[in-house]
Protein backbone atom coordinates (compact mmCIF):
# COMPACT_ATOMS: atom_id res chain seq x y z
CA UNK A 1 0.00 0.00 0.00
CA UNK A 2 1.51 3.29 -0.98
CA UNK A 3 0.28 6.81 -0.42
CA UNK A 4 1.79 8.09 -3.65
CA UNK A 5 -1.50 8.24 -5.60
CA UNK A 6 -3.09 10.15 -2.71
CA UNK A 7 -0.73 13.09 -2.93
CA UNK A 8 0.85 13.56 -6.37
CA UNK A 9 2.97 16.69 -6.54
CA UNK A 10 3.78 18.02 -10.00
CA UNK A 11 6.70 19.88 -11.43
CA UNK A 12 5.86 21.48 -14.76
CA UNK A 13 8.48 22.34 -17.36
CA UNK A 14 7.88 24.21 -20.60
CA UNK A 15 10.27 22.77 -23.19
CA UNK A 16 9.77 25.41 -25.90
CA UNK A 17 6.01 24.99 -25.88
CA UNK A 18 3.82 27.67 -27.54
CA UNK A 19 2.17 28.15 -24.08
CA UNK A 20 -1.06 26.57 -25.30
CA UNK A 21 -0.56 23.39 -23.31
CA UNK A 22 0.93 25.37 -20.38
CA UNK A 23 -2.22 27.42 -20.08
CA UNK A 24 -4.27 24.22 -20.11
CA UNK A 25 -2.02 22.71 -17.40
CA UNK A 26 -2.56 25.79 -15.24
CA UNK A 27 -6.29 25.69 -16.05
CA UNK A 28 -6.41 22.38 -14.16
CA UNK A 29 -5.56 24.30 -10.96
CA UNK A 30 -8.33 26.86 -11.40
CA UNK A 31 -11.74 26.56 -9.67
CA UNK A 32 -13.32 24.90 -12.74
CA UNK A 33 -11.14 21.76 -12.53
CA UNK A 34 -9.42 22.22 -9.11
CA UNK A 35 -7.03 19.26 -9.14
CA UNK A 36 -6.14 19.98 -5.49
CA UNK A 37 -9.30 17.97 -4.76
CA UNK A 38 -7.12 14.92 -5.45
CA UNK A 39 -4.14 16.30 -3.52
CA UNK A 40 -2.38 17.46 -6.67
CA UNK A 41 -0.06 20.42 -6.06
CA UNK A 42 2.01 22.30 -8.61
CA UNK A 43 5.06 22.28 -6.40
CA UNK A 44 7.68 23.93 -8.65
CA UNK A 45 10.58 22.04 -7.08
CA UNK A 46 11.85 18.83 -8.71
CA UNK A 47 13.12 17.45 -5.39
CA UNK A 48 9.60 17.50 -3.94
CA UNK A 49 7.77 16.37 -7.06
CA UNK A 50 6.44 12.94 -8.00
CA UNK A 51 5.20 13.69 -11.51
CA UNK A 52 7.19 15.54 -14.16
CA UNK A 53 4.83 17.28 -16.59
CA UNK A 54 6.54 18.39 -19.80
CA UNK A 55 4.99 20.45 -22.57
CA UNK A 56 6.50 21.41 -25.91
CA UNK A 57 9.00 19.86 -28.28
CA UNK A 58 12.52 19.35 -26.98
CA UNK A 59 15.26 21.40 -28.58
CA UNK A 60 19.02 21.31 -28.27
CA UNK A 61 18.99 24.18 -25.74
CA UNK A 62 16.80 22.53 -23.11
CA UNK A 63 17.80 18.87 -23.44
CA UNK A 64 20.23 19.26 -20.54
CA UNK A 65 17.62 21.10 -18.46
CA UNK A 66 15.05 18.32 -18.88
CA UNK A 67 17.63 15.67 -18.04
CA UNK A 68 18.69 17.66 -14.99
CA UNK A 69 15.15 18.12 -13.64
CA UNK A 70 14.46 14.41 -14.19
CA UNK A 71 17.63 13.39 -12.35
CA UNK A 72 16.85 15.69 -9.43
CA UNK A 73 13.47 14.06 -8.77
CA UNK A 74 13.24 11.49 -5.98
CA UNK A 75 12.20 7.91 -6.83
CA UNK A 76 9.54 6.74 -7.60
CA UNK A 77 8.77 9.28 -10.31
CA UNK A 78 6.65 9.47 -13.44
CA UNK A 79 6.98 11.57 -16.61
CA UNK A 80 3.85 12.80 -18.38
CA UNK A 81 4.34 14.34 -21.84
CA UNK A 82 1.52 16.73 -22.67
CA UNK A 83 0.50 17.88 -26.14
CA UNK A 84 1.42 16.92 -29.66
CA UNK A 85 4.86 18.56 -29.42
CA UNK A 86 5.92 16.80 -26.21
CA UNK A 87 4.70 13.40 -27.40
CA UNK A 88 6.33 13.45 -30.85
CA UNK A 89 7.74 16.87 -31.69
CA UNK A 90 4.49 17.84 -33.39
CA UNK A 91 4.72 20.27 -36.31
CA UNK A 92 8.24 21.18 -35.20
CA UNK A 93 9.48 17.60 -35.55
CA UNK A 94 11.56 18.28 -38.68
CA UNK A 95 13.08 21.54 -37.44
CA UNK A 96 16.89 21.62 -37.41
CA UNK A 97 16.99 22.52 -33.70
CA UNK A 98 14.32 20.10 -32.48
CA UNK A 99 15.18 16.59 -31.35
CA UNK A 100 11.55 15.43 -31.23
CA UNK A 101 9.37 14.37 -28.30
CA UNK A 102 10.39 14.27 -24.65
CA UNK A 103 11.10 10.53 -24.99
CA UNK A 104 14.25 11.35 -26.97
CA UNK A 105 15.79 12.63 -23.73
CA UNK A 106 14.14 10.86 -20.78
CA UNK A 107 11.82 7.84 -20.42
CA UNK A 108 8.17 8.92 -20.73
CA UNK A 109 5.41 6.98 -18.95
CA UNK A 110 2.23 8.68 -20.17
CA UNK A 111 1.55 10.43 -23.49
CA UNK A 112 -1.29 12.96 -23.60
CA UNK A 113 -2.03 13.96 -27.21
CA UNK A 114 -3.83 17.12 -28.31
CA UNK A 115 -3.03 20.57 -29.64
CA UNK A 116 -3.57 21.99 -27.16
CA UNK A 117 -4.35 19.08 -24.82
CA UNK A 118 -7.63 19.73 -23.02
CA UNK A 119 -7.59 20.02 -19.20
CA UNK A 120 -9.77 16.87 -19.00
CA UNK A 121 -7.16 14.98 -21.04
CA UNK A 122 -4.36 16.31 -18.85
CA UNK A 123 -6.13 15.23 -15.65
CA UNK A 124 -6.78 11.83 -17.26
CA UNK A 125 -3.09 11.54 -18.15
CA UNK A 126 -1.99 12.42 -14.61
CA UNK A 127 -4.43 9.83 -13.20
CA UNK A 128 -2.91 7.22 -15.54
CA UNK A 129 0.47 8.37 -14.23
CA UNK A 130 -0.70 7.61 -10.68
CA UNK A 131 -1.17 3.96 -11.66
CA UNK A 132 2.37 3.88 -13.04
CA UNK A 133 3.65 5.56 -9.86
CA UNK A 134 1.97 2.88 -7.73
CA UNK A 135 3.42 0.12 -9.96
CA UNK A 136 6.92 1.61 -9.73
CA UNK A 137 6.62 1.78 -5.94
CA UNK A 138 5.56 -1.90 -5.92
CA UNK A 139 8.50 -2.93 -8.11
CA UNK A 140 11.12 -1.17 -6.03
CA UNK A 141 9.54 -2.16 -2.75
CA UNK A 142 10.23 0.23 0.06
CA UNK A 143 12.90 2.66 -1.09
CA UNK A 144 15.90 3.09 1.18
CA UNK A 145 16.15 6.43 2.92
CA UNK B 1 -2.84 14.72 41.63
CA UNK B 2 0.65 16.02 42.31
CA UNK B 3 2.61 18.29 40.02
CA UNK B 4 4.88 15.64 38.48
CA UNK B 5 1.93 13.46 37.46
CA UNK B 6 0.17 16.38 35.69
CA UNK B 7 3.48 17.27 34.02
CA UNK B 8 3.94 13.75 32.67
CA UNK B 9 0.31 13.53 31.53
CA UNK B 10 0.55 16.95 29.87
CA UNK B 11 3.70 15.96 28.00
CA UNK B 12 2.26 12.59 26.91
CA UNK B 13 -0.96 14.19 25.65
CA UNK B 14 1.07 16.80 23.76
CA UNK B 15 3.35 14.19 22.18
CA UNK B 16 0.41 12.07 21.02
CA UNK B 17 -2.25 14.65 20.19
CA UNK B 18 -0.26 17.59 18.79
CA UNK B 19 0.59 16.01 15.41
CA UNK B 20 -3.03 14.89 14.99
CA UNK B 21 -4.44 18.31 15.91
CA UNK B 22 -1.77 20.13 13.90
CA UNK B 23 -2.36 17.95 10.84
CA UNK B 24 -6.13 18.34 11.03
CA UNK B 25 -5.77 22.11 11.42
CA UNK B 26 -3.52 22.18 8.34
CA UNK B 27 -6.09 20.13 6.43
CA UNK B 28 -8.86 22.50 7.52
CA UNK B 29 -6.61 25.41 6.51
CA UNK B 30 -6.27 23.99 2.99
CA UNK B 31 -10.02 23.40 2.65
CA UNK B 32 -10.89 26.88 3.97
CA UNK B 33 -8.24 28.45 1.70
CA UNK B 34 -9.67 26.58 -1.29
CA UNK B 35 -13.23 27.73 -0.46
CA UNK B 36 -12.01 31.32 -0.18
CA UNK B 37 -10.58 30.94 -3.69
CA UNK B 38 -13.81 29.44 -5.06
CA UNK B 39 -12.41 25.90 -5.17
CA UNK B 40 -13.57 22.71 -3.49
CA UNK B 41 -10.25 21.84 -1.88
CA UNK B 42 -8.48 18.63 -0.83
CA UNK B 43 -9.76 16.09 1.73
CA UNK B 44 -9.33 16.96 5.41
CA UNK B 45 -6.70 14.22 5.81
CA UNK B 46 -4.60 15.48 2.88
CA UNK B 47 -1.66 16.70 5.06
CA UNK B 48 -1.36 13.17 6.52
CA UNK B 49 -1.38 11.65 3.03
CA UNK B 50 1.36 14.11 2.03
CA UNK B 51 3.56 13.22 4.99
CA UNK B 52 3.01 9.46 4.57
CA UNK B 53 3.84 9.77 0.87
CA UNK B 54 7.03 11.70 1.64
CA UNK B 55 7.95 8.91 4.07
CA UNK B 56 7.73 6.41 1.19
CA UNK B 57 9.77 8.50 -1.25
CA UNK B 58 13.50 8.34 -1.83
CA UNK B 59 15.41 10.72 0.43
CA UNK B 60 17.96 12.67 -1.60
CA UNK B 61 20.62 13.80 0.87
CA UNK B 62 22.80 16.63 -0.38
CA UNK B 63 24.98 16.81 2.72
CA UNK B 64 24.84 14.13 5.41
CA UNK B 65 24.96 16.77 8.15
CA UNK B 66 21.54 18.01 7.07
CA UNK B 67 19.90 14.97 8.70
CA UNK B 68 21.41 15.86 12.08
CA UNK B 69 20.24 19.48 11.82
CA UNK B 70 16.73 18.53 10.71
CA UNK B 71 16.49 16.03 13.54
CA UNK B 72 17.67 18.83 15.85
CA UNK B 73 14.86 21.07 14.58
CA UNK B 74 12.32 18.28 15.08
CA UNK B 75 13.51 17.38 18.58
CA UNK B 76 13.75 20.95 19.85
CA UNK B 77 10.31 21.91 18.52
CA UNK B 78 8.92 18.94 20.47
CA UNK B 79 10.95 19.90 23.57
CA UNK B 80 9.48 23.42 23.29
CA UNK B 81 5.95 22.03 23.42
CA UNK B 82 6.84 19.58 26.19
CA UNK B 83 8.16 22.43 28.36
CA UNK B 84 4.93 24.41 27.96
CA UNK B 85 2.40 21.58 28.12
CA UNK B 86 4.35 20.07 31.02
CA UNK B 87 3.72 23.33 32.89
CA UNK B 88 7.35 24.45 32.71
CA UNK B 89 9.10 27.76 32.22
CA UNK B 90 7.66 29.66 29.24
CA UNK B 91 10.84 31.69 28.76
CA UNK B 92 12.80 28.44 28.42
CA UNK B 93 10.21 27.16 25.91
CA UNK B 94 10.64 30.28 23.78
CA UNK B 95 14.42 29.90 23.83
CA UNK B 96 14.10 26.21 22.86
CA UNK B 97 11.92 27.28 19.92
CA UNK B 98 14.59 29.78 18.87
CA UNK B 99 17.20 27.03 18.98
CA UNK B 100 14.93 24.84 16.82
CA UNK B 101 14.67 27.62 14.23
CA UNK B 102 18.44 28.00 14.25
CA UNK B 103 18.77 24.26 13.54
CA UNK B 104 16.47 24.63 10.52
CA UNK B 105 18.49 27.58 9.23
CA UNK B 106 21.77 25.69 9.63
CA UNK B 107 20.21 22.71 7.85
CA UNK B 108 19.32 24.95 4.90
CA UNK B 109 22.82 26.46 4.85
CA UNK B 110 24.43 23.01 4.93
CA UNK B 111 22.98 22.17 1.50
CA UNK B 112 25.00 24.88 -0.33
CA UNK B 113 22.00 25.62 -2.57
CA UNK B 114 21.47 29.27 -3.55
CA UNK B 115 17.69 28.89 -3.12
CA UNK B 116 18.08 27.37 0.34
CA UNK B 117 20.58 30.12 1.22
CA UNK B 118 18.10 32.85 0.27
CA UNK B 119 15.45 31.00 2.28
CA UNK B 120 17.80 30.73 5.29
CA UNK B 121 18.70 34.43 5.12
CA UNK B 122 15.05 35.38 4.96
CA UNK B 123 14.26 33.02 7.84
CA UNK B 124 16.85 34.85 9.94
CA UNK B 125 15.21 38.17 9.06
CA UNK B 126 11.88 36.63 10.13
CA UNK B 127 13.42 35.54 13.44
CA UNK B 128 14.71 39.06 14.03
CA UNK B 129 11.19 40.29 13.25
CA UNK B 130 9.18 38.05 15.57
CA UNK B 131 11.54 37.25 18.47
CA UNK B 132 11.14 40.61 20.35
CA UNK B 133 7.35 40.25 20.36
CA UNK B 134 7.48 36.62 21.52
CA UNK B 135 9.80 37.58 24.40
CA UNK B 136 7.58 40.55 25.30
CA UNK B 137 4.54 38.23 25.31
CA UNK B 138 6.18 35.98 27.87
CA UNK B 139 7.49 38.96 29.86
CA UNK B 140 3.98 40.44 29.87
CA UNK B 141 2.58 37.15 31.17
CA UNK B 142 5.20 37.22 33.94
CA UNK B 143 4.37 40.81 34.88
CA UNK B 144 0.66 40.01 35.04
CA UNK B 145 0.95 36.75 37.01
CA UNK B 146 4.31 36.95 38.77
CA UNK B 147 5.52 33.66 37.28
CA UNK B 148 7.10 32.35 34.12
CA UNK B 149 5.70 28.87 34.77
CA UNK B 150 3.04 27.81 32.27
CA UNK B 151 1.19 25.91 35.02
CA UNK B 152 0.99 29.01 37.26
CA UNK B 153 -0.06 31.21 34.32
CA UNK B 154 -2.80 28.75 33.34
CA UNK B 155 -4.07 28.61 36.98
CA UNK B 156 -3.96 32.40 37.41
CA UNK B 157 -7.30 33.92 38.46
CA UNK B 158 -8.66 36.42 36.04
CA UNK B 159 -8.20 36.47 32.31
CA UNK B 160 -4.69 37.40 31.15
CA UNK B 161 -6.20 39.04 28.09
CA UNK B 162 -7.63 41.81 30.29
CA UNK B 163 -4.10 42.69 31.44
CA UNK B 164 -2.42 42.12 28.08
CA UNK B 165 -4.84 43.24 25.34
CA UNK B 166 -2.16 45.03 23.27
CA UNK B 167 0.37 42.23 23.70
CA UNK B 168 -2.31 39.81 22.50
CA UNK B 169 -2.84 41.87 19.34
CA UNK B 170 0.91 42.12 18.79
CA UNK B 171 1.28 38.36 19.24
CA UNK B 172 -1.48 37.80 16.66
CA UNK B 173 0.52 39.97 14.27
CA UNK B 174 3.75 37.96 14.57
CA UNK B 175 1.75 34.70 14.53
CA UNK B 176 1.35 35.34 10.78
CA UNK B 177 5.14 35.09 10.47
CA UNK B 178 5.37 31.97 12.62
CA UNK B 179 2.60 30.20 10.68
CA UNK B 180 4.41 31.08 7.42
CA UNK B 181 1.39 32.90 6.04
CA UNK B 182 1.20 35.76 3.56
CA UNK B 183 2.14 38.63 3.72
CA UNK B 184 5.09 37.32 5.77
CA UNK B 185 5.84 33.95 4.15
CA UNK B 186 9.11 35.26 2.78
CA UNK B 187 11.38 32.31 3.65
CA UNK B 188 9.14 29.43 2.63
CA UNK B 189 5.47 28.94 1.97
CA UNK B 190 3.01 26.10 2.01
CA UNK B 191 1.25 27.34 -1.06
CA UNK B 192 2.31 27.50 -4.67
CA UNK B 193 4.38 30.68 -4.33
CA UNK B 194 7.50 29.71 -6.17
CA UNK B 195 9.82 32.66 -6.70
CA UNK B 196 12.53 31.16 -4.47
CA UNK B 197 11.48 27.59 -5.36
CA UNK B 198 10.66 26.35 -1.82
CA UNK B 199 13.01 28.54 0.15
CA UNK B 200 14.42 26.78 3.21
CA UNK B 201 13.20 23.34 2.19
CA UNK B 202 14.30 23.44 -1.46
CA UNK B 203 16.96 20.75 -1.07
CA UNK B 204 15.09 18.48 1.33
CA UNK B 205 13.03 15.55 0.13
CA UNK B 206 11.52 12.33 1.43
CA UNK B 207 11.71 11.70 5.16
CA UNK B 208 13.63 14.91 5.92
CA UNK B 209 10.78 16.96 4.44
CA UNK B 210 8.21 14.83 6.27
CA UNK B 211 10.01 15.50 9.59
CA UNK B 212 9.98 19.25 8.90
CA UNK B 213 6.25 19.10 8.19
CA UNK B 214 5.48 17.15 11.38
CA UNK B 215 7.66 19.54 13.39
CA UNK B 216 5.65 22.39 11.91
CA UNK B 217 2.44 20.79 13.21
CA UNK B 218 3.94 20.52 16.70
CA UNK B 219 5.07 24.14 16.46
CA UNK B 220 1.59 25.34 15.42
CA UNK B 221 0.00 23.58 18.39
CA UNK B 222 2.55 25.18 20.73
CA UNK B 223 1.79 28.65 19.32
CA UNK B 224 -1.96 28.12 19.58
CA UNK B 225 -1.32 26.94 23.15
CA UNK B 226 0.16 30.38 23.88
CA UNK B 227 -3.04 31.98 22.52
CA UNK B 228 -5.02 29.64 24.80
CA UNK B 229 -3.09 30.90 27.85
CA UNK B 230 -4.46 34.42 27.32
CA UNK B 231 -7.99 33.12 28.01
CA UNK B 232 -7.14 30.08 30.17
CA UNK B 233 -9.69 30.63 33.03
CA UNK B 234 -12.64 30.08 30.65
CA UNK B 235 -11.70 27.04 28.51
CA UNK B 236 -14.67 27.39 26.13
CA UNK B 237 -13.74 30.97 25.28
CA UNK B 238 -10.05 30.02 25.08
CA UNK B 239 -10.63 27.24 22.55
CA UNK B 240 -12.99 29.46 20.54
CA UNK B 241 -10.47 32.31 20.44
CA UNK B 242 -7.67 29.90 19.51
CA UNK B 243 -9.64 28.55 16.54
CA UNK B 244 -10.75 32.07 15.59
CA UNK B 245 -7.10 33.21 15.62
CA UNK B 246 -6.19 30.33 13.31
CA UNK B 247 -9.06 31.21 10.97
CA UNK B 248 -7.96 34.86 11.02
CA UNK B 249 -4.46 33.84 9.91
CA UNK B 250 -5.91 31.81 7.02
CA UNK B 251 -8.09 34.77 6.08
CA UNK B 252 -5.11 37.16 6.14
CA UNK B 253 -3.10 34.61 4.14
CA UNK B 254 -5.66 34.55 1.34
CA UNK B 255 -6.11 38.30 1.21
CA UNK B 256 -2.53 39.44 1.02
CA UNK B 257 0.34 39.36 -1.40
CA UNK B 258 3.81 38.71 -0.04
CA UNK B 259 5.67 41.72 1.36
CA UNK B 260 9.32 42.56 0.92
CA UNK B 261 11.51 41.63 3.88
CA UNK B 262 12.05 45.34 4.71
CA UNK B 263 8.31 45.76 5.25
CA UNK B 264 8.05 42.52 7.22
CA UNK B 265 10.86 43.61 9.54
CA UNK B 266 9.73 47.23 9.83
CA UNK B 267 6.06 46.52 10.45
CA UNK B 268 6.66 43.78 13.01
CA UNK B 269 9.11 45.94 14.95
CA UNK B 270 6.71 48.89 14.82
CA UNK B 271 3.93 46.66 16.14
CA UNK B 272 6.26 45.28 18.84
CA UNK B 273 7.30 48.79 19.93
CA UNK B 274 3.81 50.28 19.93
CA UNK B 275 1.66 47.40 21.19
CA UNK B 276 4.19 45.27 23.08
CA UNK B 277 6.21 47.93 24.86
CA UNK B 278 3.20 50.13 25.67
CA UNK B 279 1.45 47.21 27.34
CA UNK B 280 4.56 46.32 29.36
CA UNK B 281 4.89 49.96 30.43
CA UNK B 282 1.22 50.05 31.46
CA UNK B 283 1.73 46.88 33.54
CA UNK B 284 4.83 48.38 35.16
CA UNK B 285 2.93 51.52 36.32
CA UNK B 286 -0.18 49.62 37.33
Amino acid sequence: MSFLPKSPWLVHYDASSCNGCDIEVLACLTPVYDVERFGVLNIGNPKHADIFVVTGSVNEQNKAVIKNIYDQMAEPKVVVAIGACATSGGVFRECYNVSGGVDTVIPVDVYVPGCAARPEAIIDGVVLGLGVLEAKYGEKGKVAS
Amino acid sequence: MDVTATTVIGILIYLAAAPVVGGLLTGADRIVSARMQGRYGPPLLQPFYDVLKLWQKENIVVNRQQKVYILGFFVFVIITGCIMFGGGDLLLAVFALTLASVFLIVAAYSTFSPYAHIGAEREMIQMVSYEPMVILTVVGMYMATGSFSAADIARHDGMLFLHLPFIFLGFLFILTIKFRKSPFDISMSHHAHQEIVRGLTTEFSGRDLALIEIAHWYENVFLLGLIYLFFAPVPVVAVAVTLAAYFLEVFIDNNNARLKWQHALGSSWAVTLVLGVSNVVLLAFR
